[in-house]
């Protein structure tokens, strides 16, 4: 069993956990993956490393309740288990195999949106023990949604923008971005994690800025080690792995739209749990969408 | 008196009900029944059988246990040579090996080996005979990493011999193919492989699970914890794709994760929450038992299922008896048929899938007639899920992370046939990880040959 020894809420709908997972801890790197299961009848749930302790052999995740597994995930508290966590997976981030020298000429920007915010922390906490300073943009619909503003704070420079203008820049973070390389910002280096249609537009306008572009992708998986196969991703024209050749990639050769339809792929099967667990035996049907009455 | 010249036939579920639930398909003889065919048993001096047999089993010896009635001295026989005799006994391909050879098959049919090797497992899992644990170990901390059939056989070996031995395995859970790739209905899981599982563990092997070799732990970490040897059973996990268009529809599938969804995460059961496409009209492709298994899977999840296989029904390279029990349920096969397309609808998934028919030509590279495409006659099949079952590849996950480990062209681990010996000081590997996707027999010979040589290699060493 791997022990929770914190479970917060980071904001409404998104959560923070501090795992024992000694394996994990002492080899992860930034950029890369573990796997989850709440417990012996559980799904196997994919979630990027968001921090990691070598000495106390922690790591922490972060997540959004969005299906069935993840609302079960989010009911766990401090002193609870997790049935298994193993990793970890992916390859580590590009950026971890340059020299901090080399990466202390470049210009690098890091474009977060929503949940996607966490696992960009580990990238730039790593960049910042090499001594290499980087600016963030963290992008959220509201001002109660924007998640670790006083962590990244004492790491990079950090813009935050919101959709409704009610913190930092108005905005989504393409607008951000945008105007922070109309205001005179050069980069020469983006990594975007965040919701998958995100990360398609931020490609699509660092593509006309003419600026390299590395996304974070997170497509259905099982076993996260290169078996099942459910986490292709075109690139390119060529079919790859998110498992194993990712999960970063080329955000100006990936097939957004492809992956955009393969991550709906089991939303009525979710959909029919996520109603067991809200309605229990009473949800018989009748909604037209979960399938209950067959 | 029986005609001797046939099989004891074995009873089996009715193919129509078991089309629709996942119990085992096939009972088993009982006392009685195991009695008479190991009557038929010529006892021969020397034995072909054996030689058959990729881990040597003394298959006349067994055999005579039965027809005495003396079942537990027929499981202490097969227990010399097998961790997994309840395993084998149900999906080795016993008619190209042990049952191929036999004399009797001649003339009539071939003594039920198989049939009796899983009777005499499952009669000493029942009756609580299991293999007995040595008195004491030797001190020599061995690693194995796989849980599957190469691992568990090459740790049963070592452990009767009186290593310590600690298996790292990937998933959650163990058994590898046994567990997450062969289905319940051919394979019980609960029943058969957690027990004989079970049974290598009460050897006193260690279990580790959620390990990843090559990267929550490498090789060189594991002889730094005082491990003196690493055998690599890992398996060959990667599922191979056509490259044809429209293979990233939603509801294309490799039979790996279709199967482990069903099997390891049991999807087919309401008490898990694993979900799983259950598709109306299903085509598999591919010809071997994993193509079997995917179709018979996809039939009892209620579904309409096509086999599209390339050659003719004689190069199947499936088990005859799955190929049997495929075609009873009601599996239609669409032979000398290779798929060109999948189609897709407006909201990119399955429509159907676009296949062309094929002759057979010259013989290829395997010895089997090469198919060919008839031009001019490509047709489609209606198909709202499509499961691809062509094979898989070795993981490089460890070859990767292991300096000095020698892979070949097809990333399987180089090895030398008859020691297992890789070109790593103290690590050696089999089974799928070393020749590719093979079968779960083969798989434990070379657990077996493994073991053997990591044995006279620490004994040589100290």
């Amino acid at each position: 069993m791997y022990r929770i020894l914190s479970a917060e809420k980071l904001s409404e709908n998104i959560y923070r956990m501090v795992v024992e997972a000694e394996n994990v801890a002492r080899h992860c790197l930034p950029g890369q993956f573990l796997i989850v299961r709440t417990s012996e009848h559980s799904e196997r749930i994919p979630l990027t490393i968001c921090d990691y302790d070598r000495e106390k052999h922690t790591v922490t995740i972060v997540f959004q309740p969005v299906g069935y597994s993840t609302m079960k995930m989010a009911e766990l508290t401090a002193g609870d288990a997790f049935a298994d966590v193993t990793g970890p997976l992916g390859k580590p981030s590009d950026l971890v195999n340059e020299p901090p020298e080399e990466l202390k000429k470049k210009s690098i920007v890091f474009v977060a949106g929503g949940v996607g915010t966490a696992p960009v922390y580990p990238q730039v906490k790593w960049l910042h023990e090499q001594g290499v300073s980087c600016d963030v943009i963290i992008g959220a619909k509201t001002k109660d949604l924007v998640i670790m503003e006083e962590e990244f704070r004492k790491v990079c420079n950090l813009y935050i923008t919101t959709d409704d203008g009610s913190y930092g820049r108005s905005g989504m973070v393409t607008k951000a971005l945008e105007d922070l390389v109309s205001e005179g910002k050069k980069y020469d280096h983006c990594v975007a994690i965040g919701p998958m249609v995100m990360m398609k537009f931020v490609s699509l306008l660092t593509k006309k800025l003419g600026i390299p572009t590395v996304v974070s992708m997170n497509p259905v998986m099982v076993d996260g080690t290169g078996m099942c196969g459910a986490c292709r991703v075109t690139v390119g024209g060529e079919t790859k792995f998110a498992c194993v050749d990712g999960p970063e990639f080329d955000g100006h050769l990936v097939d957004f739209d492809e992956a955009m339809k393969r991550q709906q792929m089991y939303k009525t099967e979710e959909g029919r749990a996520l109603l067991k667990l809200k309605e229990g035996d009473t949800h018989h049907g009748g909604c037209g969408s979960c399938g209950g009455e067959e | 008196m029986a005609d001797m010249m046939k099989k004891i036939p074995v009873r089996e579920q009715d193919p129509k009900v078991r089309a629709t639930n996942f119990e085992e398909v096939c009972y088993g003889y009982n006392a009685e029944e195991a009695k008479a065919e190991a009557e038929r048993c010529l006892n021969c001096k020397n034995p072909k059988c054996v030689g058959g047999c990729p881990v040597s089993i003394d298959i006349p010896g067994f055999i005579a246990h039965i027809k005495e009635g003396d079942f537990a001295a027929a499981y202490e026989t097969l227990s010399l040579s097998t961790s997994l005799p309840a395993v084998c006994g149900r999906v080795c391909p016993q008619e190209s090996q042990c049952e191929g050879q036999c004399i009797r098959g001649i003339k009539g049919e071939p003594v039920s080996i198989g049939k009796l090797e899983r009777f005499t497992a499952d009669w000493a899992r029942e009756n609580g005979i299991r293999p007995v644990k040595p008195e004491k170990t030797n001190g020599h901390k061995v690693a194995v990493i796989g849980s599957g059939p190469a691992g568990l056989t090459c740790a049963g070996e070592l452990a009767r011999k009186g290593y310590e031995v600690t298996i790292f395995e990937a998933l959650h859970k163990a058994g590898g193919v046994l567990s997450y790739g062969i289905p319940q209905f051919r394979l019980p899981k609960d029943t058969v492989v957690d027990a004989e599982i079970e049974n290598v563990l009460n050897l006193g092997v260690k279990l580790e699970t959620d390990v990843i070799a090559g990267r929550s732990v490498t090789v060189d970490e594991l002889f730094e914890d005082g491990f003196e040897a690493v055998f690599i059973g890992s398996g060959a996990g990667l599922p191979m794709f056509m490259g044809i268009p429209g293979e990233n529809a939603n509801g294309v599938f490799s039979a790996n994760e279709y199967l482990t969804r069903v099997n390891l995460m049991k999807a087919y059961r309401d008490d898990y929450d694993t979900p799983v496409i259950r598709g109306k009209k299903v085509v598999v492709v591919g010809g071997g038992n994993v193509a079997m298994d995917a179709a018979r899977t996809a039939l009892r999840l209620g579904a309409e299922t096509y086999i599209v296989y390339r050659r003719s029904e004689k190069e199947l390279p499936a088990r005859a008896e799955e190929v049997e029990h495929a075609k009873e349920e009601g599996i239609n096969f669409r032979l000398l048929t290779n798929p060109v397309e999948i189609l897709q609808d407006e909201n990119g998934w399955v429509a159907g899938i676009r296949v062309i028919r094929m002759e057979l030509g010259e013989p290829d590279a395997s010895g089997r007639r090469r198919p060919v495409e008839v031009p001019g006659s490509e047709f489609e099949i209606e198909a709202d899920t499509v499961i691809m079952a062509l094979g898989t590849t070795p993981n490089p996950m460890i070859s990767e992370a292991t300096p000095g480990l020698e892979i070949n062209r097809k990333k399987c681990i180089i090895t030398e046939e008859e020691t297992g010996k890789t070109s790593r000081e103290g690590v050696f590997a089999g089974g799928d990880a070393a020749t590719g996707s093979a079968t779960v027999i083969l798989a434990m010979g070379a657990g077996k040959t493994a073991a053997a040589s990591i044995d006279s290699y620490i004994q040589n060493k100290n």
